[in-house]
């Protein structure tokens, strides 16, 4: 796309953002910790969509790079005694190290192959998870507060127990994770990504090394899950095989193709909107995940553009 | 008396061959082409003219033999190398991204050029990119759809994507893959006008049936009949030869 | 027990065990090979078979009458699958994934609701006991591998000898060839989604009485089928069945000598590992 629009992009997310920023003074404390959660899942969606968005990639293995954030980063609070700050970097570390190694092997696969095969490498994480229980404590999994040292910066103190600070936290994730996307799609590698997408063998006849674009984006991919799962164990305190499970893969699926596939802020849309929807049919229900069955099968088949890719084609063409 | 030092070819094939399973479809065969030229292969369907350029692009691997370009042996380098080298392929069957528009589809092409250093990959001035396109479609005539989705272009104008792509890439060596085909009588006048523009800068190698292009364009041609060379010269050594008349009926 | 004794104890179970996945996976691997989509309700649909085989046992009193009724009201649901959602999405594959998740939902929760989350048993229709050496053995694990072996024979009777079973086979192997030939494609397709489905589901209804039917049982089937079907490949009712026998043997033996969990992660690793580096894909024809 030209760039004309591109102060008004730029615009509309900082604008989201600042939105965000100000909702928590406003909202009471039931919605501010759903928007907490929301914020960190959406940055979970929004790896997950850098690989099926952008690149057409998908996977049902998200989990494990979500999971190696939150047990890097759990496990190092909870034994060694890190802090915060170094935690997060073991959690950055180990889900960069994860998507790289399973996208050497992964990624000599594509179409269903690469689903089943990211879906059993996840799955064979999870069952080690749970066979490692002595020290992951399987699927009751531990927490950390007692563990965890408070925030240190500039000489003021951030308990990690304080609601507004994990609001931020994740706000400051959030909205790194938002401008990230929203960069790496206008840039000359994103460029590649939506060449890969639409035609790889093209892409690959136009001079790219096209494997090595498809795990620059699964590494950045399985980051940013990572990083979510890295900061979710860090603000809600808790880590267990549960959320390595391959309904943690399925759910950025669900999310990212409700908020529509293939754009930046699909993700946290899609995210909110079934975090709303689960809250409010749980009312009515206990088994949310027929919701969840349900709606991707009404999505699939009705709206495979989701929320987001419905208003741009129909409304707002330039939003990427 | 001085000797003529004989001109390294841009790029020559050593013994090249294909088979698939039980079935050779390109038997050893040795192509020179000249810087320059514009040089045509012909023949009837099945000969393996697609699979040789192929296997000259990088697309499919040869069963044995040998591909130099520029006096390198490139037979081991993958596609996506022989291109930055300068070794474009342009489809037979238009391979564009139909849901991009026609910018997309130029740029993509034209960045490769400019993504040689580490950070042009990931910041690159849009007003370099943006002359390479433009003046990419301004050779093949299609400035004025530049927004338009390519999926949506006329097929003739497809064609003329495929190859703005191409120049986009600055090659060397441009192999065409039966570019007219599909199109009508005026825009295979226009697309042959405009392929002689192109090899004043271009190397052009050259698949095509249609017989009139063949020898308004050709500066050599080279026949390919079941999986061999049979002739190889100049456009009227090769209409005069018998071998390609009974080769090739209907000549 | 002597160590002969556990390692026979355990060929036995792993033959059973082999028996009925030959069935379940066998399923699967007719809706891959002809329909080219992978179904991620497969193992609900085994499910399904277990439960609907309690309720006929339990409500009804009789349980040889699940073994009709199951692959019946199942296949019936995987019909309804086809037509309703499978055909509006046009068979692509990506979506069909996305979608069978969905129905994978869908249906355990809808018997979770119904049949609550317990695990129930049911009692085998006949006991008799046949004595080994080293222990007893329930006779009717036997009669699940008569009635598999007999159930395995007819599914290759239809595939070799009826019109149908032609169809299916030139489908697999070249779909733009037997429809040019005049097969009715489109119209096989919910057929084979309900001959796949009803195989699980008889599976399950078999295997009641020697294992609890409970709403969570069709993850490991799934699994287990998707080993079997990669390992054995494509549309090859031979490989499938050999393949069977080869993962109902290995698991049982890892499962007691070493440990279930390890079993199973051993079996993922190696689908996928297997999945990667073999080099004709997933259905034989993929480039690498």
């Amino acid at each position: 796309m030209r760039h004309d629009r591109r102060n008004t992009i730029f615009g509309v997310h900082l604008a989201l953002i600042l939105l965000l920023f100000c909702a928590q003074f406003v909202i009471p404390p039931f919605h501010r910790t759903m928007v907490t959660r929301i914020m960190i899942f959406a940055t979970y969606s929004m790896g997950y969509n850098v690989l099926l968005g952008y690149t057409g990639l998908m996977s049902l293995g998200h989990a494990m790079f979500f999971s190696s954030g939150m047990y890097a980063t759990g496990l190092t609070v909870f034994y060694l005694g890190f802090g915060a700050p170094a935690a997060f970097m073991a959690g950055i570390l180990a889900s960069i190290l994860m998507s790289a190694l399973i996208g050497l092997i992964a990624l000599r696969t594509t179409g269903v192959s690469f689903l089943i095969v990211t879906m059993m490498f996840s799955q064979a994480f999870y069952l080690a998870s749970l066979h490692l229980n002595k020290i992951t404590k399987g699927d009751e999994g531990f927490i950390l507060s007692g563990h965890l040292r408070p925030l240190q910066l500039g000489g003021l103190e951030f308990a990690f127990s304080d609601p507004l600070v994990k609001f931020n936290l994740a706000l400051m994730l959030f909205a790194a994770s938002l401008l990230l996307s929203l960069w790496l799609i206008r840039s000359p590698i994103g460029r590649v990504l939506l060449g890969i997408r639409e035609n790889e063998e093209r892409t690959r006849l136009l001079g790219y090394n096209t494997f090595n674009y498809k795990l620059l984006s699964l590494i950045i991919s399985g980051t940013l899950s990572g990083a979510a799962g890295s900061l979710y164990t860090l603000t809600f305190s808790y880590a267990g095989s549960s959320l390595a499970s391959i309904l943690y893969s399925i759910y950025p699926l669900l999310w990212t193709l409700l908020g529509g596939i293939g754009t930046t802020i699909g993700p946290i849309v899609g995210t909110a909107a079934m975090a709303y929807m689960v809250d409010i049919s749980s009312g009515l229900t206990s088994s949310y995940l027929f919701v969840v069955g349900a709606m991707l099968v009404i999505l699939i088949i009705w709206f495979p553009g989701g929320l987001v890719g419905g208003i741009r084609t129909r409304w707002l063409r330039w939003l990427p | 008396m001085a000797e003529v030092a004989p001109m390294t070819p841009l790029l020559q094939t050593e013994a090249l061959s294909k088979r698939f399973g039980g079935l050779k479809a390109v038997l050893p065969v040795n192509l020179h082409l000249e810087q320059g030229e514009i040089r045509a292969i012909i023949g009837p369907n099945g000969a393996g003219k697609t699979t040789l350029v192929s296997m000259i692009s990088g697309r499919i691997n040869p069963t044995s033999g040998q591909v130099h370009f520029n006096g390198r042996d490139i037979t081991k380098l993958r596609a996506w190398r022989r291109v930055a080298l300068g070794v474009v392929y342009t489809f037979q069957i238009t391979s564009i991204f139909r849901d991009l528009t026609v910018y997309e589809n130029v740029a993509l092409a034209a960045q490769r050029r400019l993504m040689r250093r580490a950070l042009d990959r990931v910041v690159l001035r849009e007003t370099i990119l943006v002359d390479r396109v433009d003046a990419a479609l301004a050779e093949v005539g299609l400035e004025h759809v530049v927004d338009d989705p390519a999926g949506l272009l006329p097929y003739g104008h497809q064609k003329l994507l495929e190859i703005a792509m191409a120049l986009a890439l600055r090659p060397k060596v441009l192999i065409l893959d039966e570019p007219t085909q599909g199109l009508a009588p005026d825009e295979i006048s226009a697309l042959c006008q405009r392929i002689k523009e192109i090899s004043q800068e271009v190397t052009i190698l050259l698949i095509e049936h249609n017989m009139t292009v063949v020898l308004e364009l050709a500066t050599a041609i080279t026949v390919m009949d079941k999986g061999a060379i049979i002739a190889d010269g100049t456009p009227s050594e090769i209409e005069a030869d018998d071998r390609v008349q009974e080769a090739y009926l209907g000549l | 027990m002597s160590f002969e004794g556990y390692l026979f104890l355990t060929l036995l179970e792993g033959i059973v065990t082999g028996f009925v996945l030959a069935l379940t996976a066998l399923g699967l691997s007719l809706v891959f090979g002809v329909m080219r989509i992978v179904n991620i309700a497969h193992g609900e649909f085994f499910m399904l078979g277990a439960v609907i085989a309690w309720y006929s046992s339990t409500l009804l009193g009789s349980y040889l009458v699940a073994l009709l009724m199951a692959p019946l009201i199942v296949g019936g649901i995987a019909y309804l699958t086809d037509r309703l959602v499978l055909r509006r999405i046009d068979y692509k594959p990506e979506s069909t994934i996305v979608a069978t998740i969905g129905l994978l939902y869908i249906l355990q929760q809808l018997v979770l609701t119904v049949y609550g989350p317990y695990a129930r048993q049911v009692v085998t229709p006949f006991y008799f006991r046949i004595d080994f050496p080293w222990f007893g053995y329930s006779g009717y694990k036997l009669v699940i591998a008569g009635i598999a072996t007999v159930l395995l024979i007819a599914i290759y009777f239809v595939m070799t000898r009826t019109t149908v079973g032609l169809y299916m086979r030139a489908t697999q192997q070249d779909r733009e060839m037997a429809q040019a030939f005049g097969v009715p494609v489109h119209r096989i397709y919910p057929f084979v989604f309900a001959l796949g489905a009803g195989l699980a589901a008889i599976a399950g209804a078999l295997v009641v009485p020697v294992q609890q039917a409970h709403y969570l049982m069709g993850l490991d089937a799934l699994l287990l089928s998707f080993i079997v079907v990669v390992l054995g490949g494509l549309g090859s009712l031979k490989g499938t069945v050999v393949a069977a026998f080869l993962v109902g043997i290995s698991d049982a033996v890892v499962s007691m000598f070493f440990s279930p969990t390890l079993a199973k992660i051993v079996a993922t690793l190696l689908v996928a590992l297997l999945l990667t580096f073999k080099t004709s894909g997933l259905f034989g024809d993929e480039e690498a």
